[in-house]
């Protein structure tokens, strides 16, 4: 492999690495928190904002995705929006589908896997 | 799933598709960033393409966490991926990229994947969920046992 193989390789993995912890970990705070529309009629929108701001693993979520959006940033200036963007969300489609069955314990069907398959190649083939 | 909560899936799609277009834009006018100077990301923020790509991205994330607060991570990512088109149609006709067939093959499969996602249940609720139950998920939508 070549070294800009290699650092094309590692800029991608930097990103979907941190979007999935970011994706999983926010996912679960807002289970954790609940449907922010009931929580809204009943508290208000400041009400609904603290109980977002106000848990754990929503601030380590935040964390995450800052770190992917940095080096989201750092890919994007020196390759092109047409790898970087289908190859990196590609892969964090897989990667999120396996975290959400196993960490979120979320009913990921068939159908679930089918149009994540569909979006994983759908998004590969963009970079063509 | 009401008219409002495909009204916030169609938002989500369309700030991140063009939050993520104006990040492009703004990072290709900075030129590469290098490893030895990373302070050349934070002054990158202040530039007004990608000041306003953050304005944007701002707006997708609020859309997002109300999504997730009653839809699962496996339902919201795919439903909203038609983004990805609209980037690409935003990558030929703005920023100038050519876009092949196997582009638009592309298209086509993420529109398929949408349209697969969006006719199953929305939620998985872990409260009242059982073997039997998960069975009766599968035939009608989770969140009419939500309300």
């Amino acid at each position: 492999m070549t070294n800009t193989v290699l650092a094309t390789t590692a800029m991608i993995l930097s990103i979907v690495v941190t979007a999935t912890a970011g994706d999983i970990l926010t996912a679960s705070a807002m289970r954790q928190v609940g449907d922010l529309d009931v929580i809204r009629q009943r508290s208000g929108i400041a009400g609904a904002a603290a109980a977002v701001v106000t848990n754990g693993r929503f601030g380590l979520g935040v964390i995450c995705l800052a770190l992917s959006f940095f080096s989201l940033l750092f890919a994007f200036s020196h390759r092109d929006l047409s790898l970087i963007g289908p190859a990196a969300t590609s892969l964090t489609f897989v990667t999120n589908a396996l975290a959400a069955k196993f960490f979120l314990r979320e009913n990921v069907d068939h159908r679930r896997w089918t149009a994540a398959i569909f979006v994983c190649i759908g998004v590969a083939l963009l970079a063509f | 799933m009401t008219f409002r909560r495909y009204l916030v899936l169609a938002v989500i799609t369309l700030t991140a598709s063009c939050g993520d277009t104006f990040l492009s834009r703004g990072m290709k006018s900075l030129g590469p960033v290098s490893l030895a100077h990373p302070g050349q990301l934070i002054h990158a923020i202040f530039s007004p393409w990608v000041a306003a790509g953050i304005v944007l991205l701002i707006g997708f994330f609020a859309s997002y966490l109300t999504a997730l607060s009653w839809a699962d991570l496996t339902y919201v990512l795919p439903a909203s991926s038609l983004g990805y088109v609209i980037m690409t149609l935003l990558a030929k006709f703005w920023l100038g990229e050519r876009v092949s067939p196997m582009r638009w093959l592309g298209v086509a499969f993420i529109t398929a994947g949408v349209g697969f996602v969006t006719r199953g249940p929305s939620y998985t609720d872990h409260s009242t969920v059982t073997t039997h139950e998960v069975r009766r998920e599968e035939l009608e939508p989770a969140e009419e046992v939500r309300q």
